[in-house]
């Protein structure tokens, strides 16, 4: 967006009653000219693209009112509320559990099957609904989008932060199960937030690329979900990285859902971290999200054209 | 004087027509492959399929000032507004505003059914810019304008329209931005809060707040705002005090929109009647903006391809606020052609009388029926017309007034015969 925002355009010009009442002001007049430092600019469409964070730090109580909004509407449409938070990642644990765990017995790095599955079931559904609700969030809002003025990375954004609260929920059967399974937590659950954020960022940046690109190619919405389940195959959801040969699972890493699953797993059961792996995930995510966040931005001004 | 707190520069935008939506990625892709060194997102648009809706449109606002944007739909107020509010970005051309900038181009944006009064209250303030801190501290002021106290924690979707209307405009009004831009919300709910919305709006202005307020409803203009500007496909016609620029706006109606004075209308829609044309004429000529102080009459050519014997045309004329003022038919005093209902091409002329009709814009919808048996056709808004008062003041006084209509009325006052006293 090229538009700024400068606190000091409001001062009043210092040469009030210089010019005569009546009469427009001078344009040239220096102080007078509302082009010079002024509170709001507005110019042509261009490619340039700046990166302004401070609009958005300008509109964070929109980011918030609209996570809010997405939270509070779906847990008022649905009968079972919250409940869907742990019956979506519990009943695929347990076909996965039946069908890969018992009947194709797909090894799970010594962890015992149904935790293993719900372990890495907890990042990928967050990361599934972030995706499928942030790709969807623009078209939706075309309302808003038409009517009113704010950075639009708010409403793929809100979408994202807005599956958290799922997540969180989610989490919450995983205490019963690691008691149960007798599964003790080790230091390594410290680094678990940093995947989450991870999670996050990364659903932030590919929904936020959808988004867009389903405002200007409706085709996205049907895309998604297929998209989506090729994804859950290419990423250890289902089967841990360690059924790959060595030599190629430095393609699974390119994939930056793999470290993150991983690096997930390994947090919660005290596995040893695949250092290398991490760190191409997390370089994938930073490279997708900042590329994306300034393919959105190229295109942000024609939404409300488009939509 | 300070400087001006909005200054518009050379504003024009472009539409792309056809480009318009969304495409489909097959046809992004059939395009990628057949002209493979055009990129994507920059198409050369050619000048036959693109339209601009807004060209070179220069002019600047002072600080405090209440500023009205008239012309008819599709003189490109719309598109103004949204680069004015950062909705759309100007193809050519800058704007400076010098302030905090709060538009309203709906009541009740981001307005959800499934939440509460409560709850819409902040989610809407917050979508208008307001923060959670201002919101909060008018809260009660916002309820007690929108008189719906009792229903905060009901959902919306139990709310009568005009309660959300109400509501929408209760947290609108509250904005207190340095620059509020309007458009034409006011065109809602019922008259008492109408008049509060003015009120409001007025108080808004004497605070020294600076306005935008787009309108076709001149009546609006007049009452609101010192200066208006006319636009007129895309550009801008005039810029002075608003009672000159409506004036000349009423005044050219004709020459301006005279191509779209008569209807025509698509053939086939209902194999019994046929409307050919429709039409307004006062004095003569073909026109859309009537002087209240002479007669003017609603005309309509149509053909008949049946004997309807029995049957009925009749004309309703509504106001902006979608009242009906008045219904004529031609069964009311019947002739000998509309008893008969003979197949054949007719014209209907039906003469209004001078010193009736409110200023305003009306609408009226042609029909025919057969009395208490079925509607033959019913054509919606087919005429669309301004009335506006060429009188002077005191007689201008009468749109004002409460009731549908402002009839001239002849009062005849004599003095009383006096009994003769001893």
């Amino acid at each position: 967006m090229n538009t700024t925002e400068s606190p000091a355009g409001l001062e009043p010009a210092s040469t009030a009653g210089l010019a005569s009442h009546g009469v427009p002001s001078g344009e040239n007049d220096g102080d007078l000219d509302p082009f010079s430092n002024p509170y709001i600019l507005i110019e042509a469409e261009s490619s340039r693209v700046r990166f302004d964070l401070r609009q958005l730090w300008v509109y964070r109580e929109l980011l918030y009112f609209l996570i809010w909004r997405d939270i509070k509407i779906r847990y008022k449409q649905t009968l079972l509320g919250a409940g869907w938070a742990i019956i979506q990642p519990l009943f695929a644990m347990l076909l996965f559990t039946l069908f890969f765990g018992r009947l194709a017995r797909i090894p799970s790095d010594g962890v015992p099957y149904p935790l293993f599955a719900y372990a890495g079931l907890l990042p990928w559904t967050f990361f599934a609904n972030a995706l499928t609700n942030s790709g969807n969030s623009l078209v939706g809002s075309s309302s808003l989008i038409t009517k009113v003025y704010f950075p639009r990375v708010i409403i793929p954004g809100a979408a994202v932060f807005a599956g958290l609260l799922d997540f969180g929920i989610a989490f919450l059967l995983l205490i019963p199960m690691l008691i149960y399974y007798r599964i003790a937590v080790t230091w390594n659950l410290l680094l678990l937030p940093v995947f989450i954020c991870l999670v996050t960022l990364l659903a932030l940046g590919v929904g936020m690329w959808l988004s867009a690109l389903n405002v200007k190619y409706r085709d996205i919405r049907y895309a998604l979900p297929f998209l989506i389940q090729l994804w859950l195959f290419a990423s250890p959801v289902i089967y841990p990285v360690s059924i790959m040969p060595e030599r190629w699972r430095w393609v699974l890493a390119l994939n930056p859902m793999t470290g993150i699953i991983e690096g997930f797993r390994d947090s919660l059961f005290g596995g040893k971290l695949d250092v290398l792996t991490t760190l191409t995930s997390a370089a994938m995510t930073i490279a997708i999200l900042i590329i994306s966040f300034f393919a959105f931005q190229r295109v942000e001004d024609s939404f409300a054209d488009v939509v | 004087m300070s400087k001006p707190i909005i200054k518009v520069e050379g504003l024009s935008k472009r539409y792309r027509i056809g480009a318009l939506g969304h495409t489909s990625l097959r046809d992004a892709i059939a395009g990628a492959v057949r002209f493979p060194l055009r990129s994507l997102s920059r198409e050369n648009a050619s000048a036959e399929n693109t339209i601009w809706a807004l060209k070179n449109v220069s002019f600047e606002v002072e600080p405090g000032e209440v500023v009205g944007i008239i012309g008819r739909n599709g003189a490109g107020k719309s598109t103004l507004l949204k680069i004015l509010s950062r909705i759309t970005k100007p193809t050519e051309g800058r704007v400076a505003l010098n302030g905090r900038v709060g538009s309203l181009l709906e009541v009740g944006t981001g307005f959800h059914s499934e939440l509460t009064g409560r709850e819409n209250i902040f989610l809407n303030g917050a979508v208008l810019g307001m923060t959670r801190r201002e919101i909060e501290d008018k809260f009660d002021e916002i309820v007690a304008f929108a008189e719906t106290k009792q229903f905060l924690d009901t959902p919306v979707k139990h709310y009568s329209s005009g309660m959300t209307v109400r509501l929408a405009f209760a947290v609108a009004a509250h904005l207190e931005p340095e620059i509020l831009i309007i458009d034409e919300v006011l065109a809602v709910g019922d008259i008492a809060f109408q008049k509060k919305c003015l009120g409001k709006m007025n108080e808004v202005a004497r605070d020294g707040r600076t306005v935008l307020f787009v309108s076709h409803d001149i009546s609006a203009v007049n009452a609101l705002c010192k200066r208006a500007i006319l636009l007129h496909e895309g550009s801008l016609i005039l810029n002075g005090p608003t009672r000159e620029v409506s004036a000349y706006y009423l005044d050219t109606a004709n020459k301006l929109y005279s191509p779209i004075t008569w209807v025509d209308f698509k053939q086939g829609k209902c194999d019994e009647i046929e409307l050919l044309t429709a039409g307004i004429q006062q004095s003569g000529l073909n026109t859309t903006a009537v002087d209240c102080r002479a007669p003017f009459s609603l005309t309509f050519e149509y053909e008949t391809r049946k004997a309807l014997p029995n049957s009925r045309f009749f004309i309703l004329v509504r106001n902006a606020k979608g009242e009906v003022v008045f219904g004529t038919s031609d069964y009311d005093l019947p002739s000998e052609e509309t008893t008969h209902r003979r197949t054949g091409k007719f014209v209907s002329e039906v003469n209004v009388p001078e010193g009736l009709l409110k200023a305003g814009s009306y609408y009226g919808t042609i029909g025919a029926d057969i009395k208490n048996e079925r509607i033959i056709f019913a054509e919606n808004d087919i005429f669309q017309f301004e009335v506006f008062e060429s009188g002077d003041d005191t007689l201008a006084e009468r749109h004002k007034r409460v009731g549908l209509i402002a009839p001239l009325l002849r009062w005849q006052t004599s003095e009383a015969a006096s009994k003769p006293q001893d």
